[in-house]
């Protein structure tokens, strides 16, 4: 029972040490006369980078697109979240926006970003705008963005923000997001950051074949498992879900 | 300054009084609690707050017995100032600790949430400190009347925790607060005129605090300050959404919202071949979660389609014409799907009759009273104990998503018990079915697989019980992203179910686990896994392998039962280190929380307790020259033994009781009150035991061998009892509950008061110190309670109540020391 409490140890510890690390970081950065989080923002993509190369991502083993990767590195997470959370806005964890809504830990928005397989000519729908951060990484990555949100105060300061940072192909719109955008339909690829007991026939059905929906399914602070959702060519539709994480649920026999 | 005028060896009743007010106030203030924190955080994280915050009660102990000699002195000043203290400090500190930005649920990411988490703590624990200081000082100042005092104390307590559920149907959860000031002011104002206390008019002080508690808790200074991260605040942040109804009970706090800007559509797990999307629906919320949707029917079939597209419509596609019974219906979702499949007769049951009006009064017209509809019978009561005591028979029977999806899946229920999907209670509901009926469970789908392949191995064990030699040919599973349902029938699936079951999953792409035809190829067709994880468990649960597969599996997916029925209850230590190590992953929801803390829990309190406990052994010059090391550890041994027990076996009985009372207030209520109180009247009856003049130990043997044979045999016969009565009226089972406890209460109220008279005579000033072991443990004594229910059960609850109640003979303090 001892050995098994240790890790508990061991992992505050290494918190504490982290925070030490960030504020050094930090310090050397202001030093280095870059915006004051390049530093942190660069360890933080090393990070991701590491974790990823031990995820099996779908059921290949490729690992994150170097493309995300350098849009992650690029992308001002600390822009994106109150003034109070900005000191941990490079830190691999979720941050509360306000609301009672957060925006994902970077590592689990690279995964997302990566299972849409974003490309420059892309038109793609995003379901929860929140802060915005998503939409930013997309845009990097498409050619337009479409972003709704439900909570009427976060999509007008997503939109400011986004307009502010110079996202000139990302659109906010504040509405439900059941329907999409039929509009600007169809879409390559749609993210579903909301929460939904169901997955939107609308939204499927504004997917061009060949496109992918992703969908985080979890709590606030935590996603628990990532589903996409293909459709092919001939129109058809598989989902597939998955972990975020490399874990077989039995011992031995691996 | 005051001046003590009373005799110090009698106890004025008006001051025993005050004292039954106190202890009333107090522990409906502890139960309060539990209930405010599950309303505005969750569950598991309140039930910490309050362990720790009861770790008061040792602390006053250490704090009388430190400063005894100038406290004795000033009794009427302090214990009036405890009394006003605990009022005014029971709504300021709840007050101020839900205005903390604690969030649990960032708890291993933000450094600062375990600071916010200990200022809880100390804010929580300086009201039961000025709470038990009363208490205390009452038992140092008359401990030559220990009986006396008990009874007081016991009797309070006993009101107190029938009065708070009563409270809490009538009142406000805040006002109910308020009353705790309320109740603790007038304690001392009382005590103040009973005794004399100069001024007088300074009893005026505490009557003005409870005028303005009672106020305040009207205001929005008063209001509880939900979470943000709870469902309801989600909902209500979203445009257009309100709040149309709200109802309280101990039941739960029920919010009715609208959201018309944004429509709710409810719908678990909806097929993506649904031709439509649920109709209007209002979301009804059970303490800030627990969402189920109240939808808008005006009878006309056609809006009801959706139902038809979720996995726990396939039972209505192996029946006609089912005789149906709902368990735990809600706002009646399950009710309009039975109906909209043409159910011949429904019996709902549903536990909550706040819900029932709500969906039938209130939201009449919305919901089209779905209770009352041709065919529809509604049962207010408890699911499981409806399956035990009634006759009828149906062909399907429905235990539908009684729990919210987040909370079940970050483990949130894991302490909670639950007798409904326990090895016993499948049995029960197999033998309601009608040959060829049907068992439908449905839970919510988690990766690794948790509830679903749990729920198919308790069906496996369940249908082994009752006989069924091949449980694998009447058993089926299907899922999709979202919800599994299994279907357990009354006779084996015949090749014609078998086709119907996949017809109904091919044209709605829901994917099947387990049939007694399937091969491995047609398991994960539509949603597809890493690994087909839940055929792959079906397989091997219903194998010769299982009991390896439950062994090697990473969560706890063994079977719950009657006597350990922890279903929610998945963590196991040796996934621990990997889950750590996975954390930045992503791999924290993996994680189920509710165990951990508990074992945290229990480490706090048992540190903090031996602190509070060890500390005046430090300075042991107040404890008396006489009291050497041999009977401070006798004393130790005993009232932690007494405090240990007593919470045992109270816990143990609420568990065995709960089915037979079919109801988990009652439950409690009844177990609470009847224990208290018949402890308190044992304390008295004691006293006439005493005037037989016997040595102190053979007063002691008598109800320790009581309490031992009471224990040993009711672990016999009480479930074969219990099962027998079932089906007697309510007030028949509370009255034969009152009289089992009875014997058992009137013992159990006699050893505490016999070991404090007997140190009173002998060491007066370790008497503070026993009053405070005895409280301490009896906090540890819950916490390890429920380790030991979850690992072993509760029968060895009960047995090791036993154990320690015994362990008192040898512990009896006066046996060691020689009178002064």
């Amino acid at each position: 029972m001892w050995r098994t409490r240790l890790p508990i140890f061991r992992f505050l510890l290494l918190r504490i040490a982290r925070g030490g690390l960030f504020a050094v970081l930090f310090f050397a950065s202001i030093a280095g006369g870059e915006d004051n989080y390049a530093a942190a923002r660069r360890a933080m993509v090393r990070e991701i980078e590491g974790m990823a190369s031990s995820t099996p991502l779908e059921t290949g083993s490729r690992t994150l697109d170097r493309q995300v990767l350098q849009v992650m590195g690029k992308v001002q997470r600390h822009l994106f979240v109150p003034a109070a959370q900005q000191r941990h806005a490079y830190e691999n964890r979720p941050l509360p926006i306000g609301h009672g809504q957060t925006i994902s830990q970077p590592y689990i928005v690279a995964l997302m970003t990566d299972l849409l397989r974003p490309e420059a000519g892309h038109v793609v729908l995003e379901i929860g705008t929140g802060s915005g951060y998503q939409a930013a990484v997309l845009a990097e990555l498409t050619r337009e963005v479409y972003t709704m949100e439900i909570i009427e105060p976060l999509g007008i300061q997503a939109k400011k923000r986004l307009v502010q940072l110079g996202y000139r192909n990302v659109e906010v719109e504040v509405a439900d997001g059941y329907y999409g955008w039929p509009s600007q339909a169809p879409f390559d690829g749609i993210m579903v950051t909301a929460a939904a007991s169901h997955i939107p026939v609308p939204l499927v059905q504004q997917l061009k074949p060949g496109g992918r929906m992703v969908i985080p399914v979890g709590t606030s602070f935590l996603t628990q498992q990532l589903m996409l959702i293909e459709k092919s060519p001939d129109g058809s539709v598989t989902s597939r879900q998955m972990l975020p994480v490399r874990f077989v649920p039995l011992t031995g026999r691996h | 300054m005051f001046e003590d005028t009373t005799q110090p060896s009698t106890l004025p009743l008006g001051v025993g009084v005050a004292l039954s007010l106190v202890s009333a106030a107090a522990l409906t203030y502890e139960i309060l609690l539990t209930r405010l924190f599950a309303i505005i955080q969750w569950h598991h994280f309140a039930y910490m707050m309050i362990s720790v915050a009861l770790l008061g009660y040792g602390a006053a102990g250490t704090m009388v017995t430190l400063l005894r000699p100038q406290l004795e002195s000033r009794f009427v000043p302090a214990f009036a100032a405890a009394a006003t203290a605990f009022g005014a400090t029971a709504m300021v500190c709840f007050l101020l600790a839900q205005a903390l930005p604690f969030n649990a649920l960032e708890f291993l990411w933000d450094l600062w949430q375990p600071l916010w988490l200990l200022a809880i703590y100390l804010l929580l624990f300086v009201p039961f400190f000025f709470a038990a200081v009363c208490v205390c000082l009452a038992f140092t100042r008359y401990a030559a009347q220990a009986r006396r005092v008990y009874t007081f104390d016991l009797v309070g307590a006993a009101v107190g925790s029938l009065g708070v559920i009563l409270a809490m149907f009538a009142l406000r959860p805040t006002t109910v607060l308020a009353c705790v000031t309320a109740l603790s002011a007038i304690a001392a104002v009382l005590f103040w005129l009973t005794i004399g206390g100069r001024p007088r008019g300074a009893a005026l002080l505490p009557l003005a605090l409870a005028i303005a508690a009672l106020v305040a808790a009207q205001t929005p200074i008063g209001q509880l300050r939900i979470s943000q991260y709870k469902s309801l605040s989600k909902a209500l942040e979203v445009m257009g959404a309100r709040v149309l109804a709200e109802r309280s009970s101990p039941l739960g706090q029920l919010a009715v919202v609208e959201s018309k800007a944004v429509p709710f559509r409810y719908a678990p797990g909806l097929s993506l071949n649904a031709l439509q999307s649920p109709p209007d629906q209002l979301g009804l919320f059970t303490d800030g979660e627990g969402f189920s949707a109240l939808n808008r029917h005006d009878g006309n079939r056609e809006t009801l389609v959706y139902l038809d597209y979720l996995t726990s419509a396939l039972p209505y596609h192996l029946t006609s014409e089912p005789r149906v019974l709902i368990l735990g219906a809600g706002a009646g979702m399950d009710v309009l799907q039975a109906l909209y499949h043409g159910a011949a007769a429904v019996d709902a049951v549903e536990l909550n009759p706040q819900v029932v009006d709500l969906v039938e009064r209130e939201f009449a017209e919305f919901s089209g009273r779905p209770y009352s509809r041709p065919g529809v019978r509604l049962h207010v009561g408890e699911a499981r104990g409806f399956a035990a005591a009634s006759q009828a028979r149906y062909d399907v029977i429905q235990l539908g998503l009684l729990d919210a999806f987040g909370a079940s899946a970050a483990g949130l229920y894991a302490l909670n018990e639950s007798y409904l999907y326990t090895v016993e209670a499948l049995q029960r509901y197999l033998v309601r079915l009608f040959p060829d009926g049907y068992l439908a469970i449905t839970r919510w789908v988690d990766l690794p697989p948790r509830d679903a392949l749990k729920l198919f191995a308790t069906a496996v064990v369940a249908l082994e019980k009752g006989g069924v030699r091949d449980p694998g040919a009447r058993l089926a599973m299907i899922r999709n992203w979202n919800t599994a349902t299994l279907i357990a029938k009354n006779g084996e699936l015949t090749p014609r179910d078998v086709a119907r079951l996949r017809e109904f999953c091919r044209s709605r792409g829901f994917d099947l686990v387990w049939h007694p035809a399937m091969r491995a190829a047609d398991a994960d067709v539509f949603n597809r896994l890493q690994q087909p994880y839940f055929h792959e468990g079906a397989v091997a649960l219903l194998g010769g392998q299982r009991a390896d597969f439950i062994e090697r599996y990473k969560f706890n997916i063994a079977p719950a039962t009657d006597d350990r029925p922890y279903f929610f209850q998945f963590f196991r230590w040796k996934a621990l280190p990997e889950l750590l190590k996975l954390r930045n992953r992503g791999g924290m929801p993996l994680l189920d929380w509710g165990y951990p803390l508990l074992i945290a829990t229990l480490v706090q309190a048992l540190v903090l307790g031996a602190a509070l406990i060890l500390m005046p052994l430090a300075r042991s010059r107040n404890l008396g020259s006489c009291a050497g090391a041999g009977v401070r550890l006798r004393t130790v041994a005993y009232f932690a033994a007494l405090g240990g027990g007593f919470i045992f076996v109270e816990m143990a009985f609420i568990q065995k009781l709960i089915l037979f009372l079919s109801h988990p207030l009652y439950a409690v209520a009844v177990v609470l009150f009847a224990f208290l109180l018949f402890a308190g009247l044992g304390s008295l009856l004691s006293r006439k035991l005493a005037k037989a003049a016997a040595p102190a130990i053979m007063m002691l043997l008598l109800p320790v061998a009581a309490i031992v044979l009471l224990c040993v045999s009711y672990l016999v016969w009480l479930p074969d009892f219990v099962d027998a009565l079932i089906a007697l009226p309510d007030a028949a089972k509370i009255a034969i509950a009152m009289l089992i406890i009875l014997p058992l209460g009137l013992s159990m109220g006699m050893p505490f008061p016999l070991g404090l008279e007997a140190l009173s005579a002998r060491e007066p000033a370790l008497v503070p110190w026993a009053w405070g072991i005895n409280a301490c443990a009896a906090v540890a004594g819950a916490v390890i309670a429920s380790v030991l229910a979850i690992h072993a059960g509760f029968s060895a609850v009960l047995i090791a109540a036993v154990v320690l109640y015994a362990s008192t003979l040898l512990s009896f303090p006066a046996t060691a020391m020689k009178p002064k």
